[in-house]
């Protein structure tokens, strides 16, 4: 099948800084796509790319199998959802919603048809009247939703959208946005360096560092298989064992990470199950977060290991009395993942 | 021995100097700092400007004695009836409010590719330069360079002279053939008075577009071309409009400006009159102050009626 979206070894500089250095990517026609990285990874200038508002200084760029390098936005079936909305603010949001239909002049009646049906999709009925000054920010989001799929793209860029929302909005647009993609069924390519976000939406995501991407698989395979220790970390919080210790729990000083909430807290004398590393440590310190519990754990061999445990039956005062008990800590050996070092 | 003071229960509240005790009496007394603030510049605009205005309006209902030379200070219409009645006004108003437009459209298409060139393409440094390119002409006497264009327009003047290196007399001449517009030379045509006005306010124009280019987000330019819109599309349904108010502002300069003008009238042109050398006339020359100030109202009202206009025709729309 041919790829919605193809980047083959496409770099763009800006002067000396390589802000995509040699990419190759294929996102697939249908999937929920995210571009995972922190500011200044190179996500937004790939998303730029495929809208056409920036070009790859080399390689080349597809978009269902057409070569679009060098091709104005406005010739491309893609459309775009901006970090900061970008709704036009002499226009009502009814004018703002067939700004699209307008330019391909659509005949008045049926742009007004499309218009509501568009508003009515993204929740926000009756409000074609108003003007984007008078909504609230998750109005606005909504609004440039409904102006970017108007048009029926078969790509739609969303660059960090959900990003000025409070946590509830934010939380409740995660869930509506993934169920307008299965509804309508094309493919989105969303821009975030919220992981919880990617982890979230994606059927598939792309971690970002530094102008190349580090892994791309399901959000399954990127958090509990990270392949670098940039991954590891910035995707969930981890725990990177290497060298001596790494020795002494499983016998090879390569780097493996391993996730807090993996990690069993047990008695310092509990025996060490088949398929599984042990290692003992003294609890240094305790944060109890409501649902769960963080313990930093200082290994006796040195070093140190965060790990969470839900607070299925214990109380704060429960978990608050653990500081200073030395433990054991049990995981499974399935959840050691091996890393490649370096990265940031 | 040591001594202990007892501390003062207010001495963390009460403010130490007398300019202390001054800011926190209006911190707390909002409206009354306000009033302090603006009644200096509110007193100055009400007297100097509506005053002055109010004055304007009292003299232009005086008469002025056509035997006694002598101004007759008792309320008539009659000042009015004179104003009206004399068609050459009507030639007047028209002739200044044509050439107000034409300046004001010529430096509309001039300033704007120039300011948006400045707002979006050019680098701090080139921006700089053209700043002060534009900026430079008025930190020099107005009067130096109007004459500085007599020589640039004059018949043996700069601009014949180059017209003539390339061999385009011919055109030069067909322009000035123009019935109306034209004349025996530059200098001597409206054309020359268009250009010199052109000149003089430019500067007036290309500010305030610019400032609003700056202020109009790159991410709606982008936004237009997502969703389809070639670049001309984009400047007609989202740049311009955006812009409108600051090509107001500017036109509001540029056309004032002209209405009240004149020295360039005087200096250029086939010395027909325009408006503000029509004031100047009258209440110099022929000392009727009551008819000078009744045709000042005139340009006035011209600006209030391009106002309401522009206004209607939603030029405010984008503020």
């Amino acid at each position: 099948m041919i790829p919605a979206v193809r980047f083959s070894t496409v770099s763009r500089h800006f002067g000396e800084v390589k802000a995509v250095d040699r990419v190759d990517l294929d996102i697939l026609d249908g999937e929920f796509f995210t571009m995972l990285g922190p500011s200044g990874s190179g996500k937004t200038t790939c998303l730029r790319m495929i809208a056409g508002f920036d070009t790859p200084s080399s390689g080349s760029l597809q978009l269902h199998g057409r070569e679009v390098s060098g091709l104005p936005p406005y010739e491309r079936d893609v459309n775009t959802v901006f970090q900061d909305y970008a709704l036009f603010p002499h226009m009502t949001v009814g004018e703002n919603v067939a700004y699209g239909l307008m330019i391909k002049k659509v005949a008045k009646a049926e742009r007004q048809r499309q218009m509501e049906e568009m508003l009515e999709l993204v929740q926000l009925p009756g409000l074609a009247g108003r003007r984007p000054s008078q909504l609230s920010g998750g109005q606005r989001q909504r609004v440039a939703l409904a102006r970017a799929l108007v048009n029926h793209p078969r790509v739609l860029l969303l660059d960090e959208p959900l990003g000025a929302l409070d946590l509830k909005l934010r939380q409740q647009m995660q869930i509506e946005l993934k169920a307008i993609q299965k509804r309508i069924g094309i493919t989105f390519v969303f821009v975030t360096h919220d992981q919880e976000e990617a982890l979230t939406m994606s059927d598939r995501i792309a971690v970002f560092n530094r102008g190349r991407i580090e892994q791309v698989g399901t959000p399954a395979e990127v958090y509990e298989r990270p392949n670098s220790a940039f991954v590891a970390g910035f995707v969930g919080v981890s725990n990177l064992i290497s060298g001596p210790m790494a020795q002494t729990i499983n016998g090879s000083p390569a780097m493996f990470s391993v996730r807090p909430e993996k990690i069993h807290l047990a008695e310092p004398g509990a025996a060490v199950p088949d398929g599984c590393f042990g290692v003992a440590g003294r609890i240094r310190a305790v944060v109890y977060l409501g649902m769960v519990t963080r313990y930093q754990v200082d290994l006796d061999g040195g070093g140190e290991l965060a790990v969470v445990e839900q607070n299925l039956r214990s109380t704060s005062m429960d978990a608050l009395a653990a500081q200073g008990r030395p433990v054991k800590l049990i995981w499974e050996r399935q959840f050691a993942s091996p890393v490649a070092a370096g990265g940031g | 021995m040591a001594t202990v003071t007892a501390p003062r229960p207010d001495s963390a509240l009460a403010p130490r100097s007398r300019l202390g005790r001054l800011a926190n009496f209006f911190y707390v007394r909002p409206r009354l700092a306000l009033a302090a603030l603006l009644g200096p510049p509110l007193v100055w605009l009400a007297v100097v400007y509506l005053g002055s205005l109010a004055g304007l309006v009292l003299q232009s209902l005086y008469h002025l004695d056509s035997f006694s030379g002598k101004v007759i200070r008792q309320l008539t219409l009659a000042t009015y009836a004179d104003l009206l009645s004399e068609t050459e006004n009507y030639r007047i108003v028209a002739r200044t409010a044509g050439m107000a437009t034409a300046v004001t459209l010529a430096a509309a298409l001039v300033a704007f590719p120039l300011a948006y060139y400045m707002a979006r393409y050019a680098s701090p440094r080139r921006k700089g330069l053209l700043y002060l390119a534009v900026l430079l002409p008025l930190w020099s006497n107005y009067l130096v360079r109007v004459y500085a264009w007599e020589i640039i327009l004059a018949k043996e003047g700069i601009l014949g002279w180059f017209i003539h290196a390339l061999g385009l007399d011919f055109a030069l001449n067909a322009l000035l053939q123009t019935p109306v517009v034209g004349g025996p030379s530059l200098s001597t045509s409206f054309i020359g008075v268009f250009l010199v006005f052109l000149y003089v306010w430019l500067p007036y124009m290309v500010l305030p577009i610019q400032a609003s280019l700056e202020r109009l987000p790159r991410s709606l330019l982008e936004a237009s071309g997502d969703l389809g819109a070639r670049p001309l599309a984009t400047f007609r349904h989202v740049v311009l409009p955006l812009v409108m108010p600051g090509v107001v502002a500017g036109s509001i300069f540029t056309f004032s400006l002209t209405l009240g003008d004149y020295i360039i009238p005087q200096v250029f042109g086939n010395s027909s009159f325009f408006l503000g050398r029509a004031v100047y006339v009258y209440q110099g020359t022929s000392g009727n102050i009551p008819l000078a100030a009744a045709f000042t109202l005139v340009p006035i009202l011209i600006m209030a009626l391009y106002l309401t206009l522009a206004r209607k025709a939603g030029a405010f729309d984008a503020l």
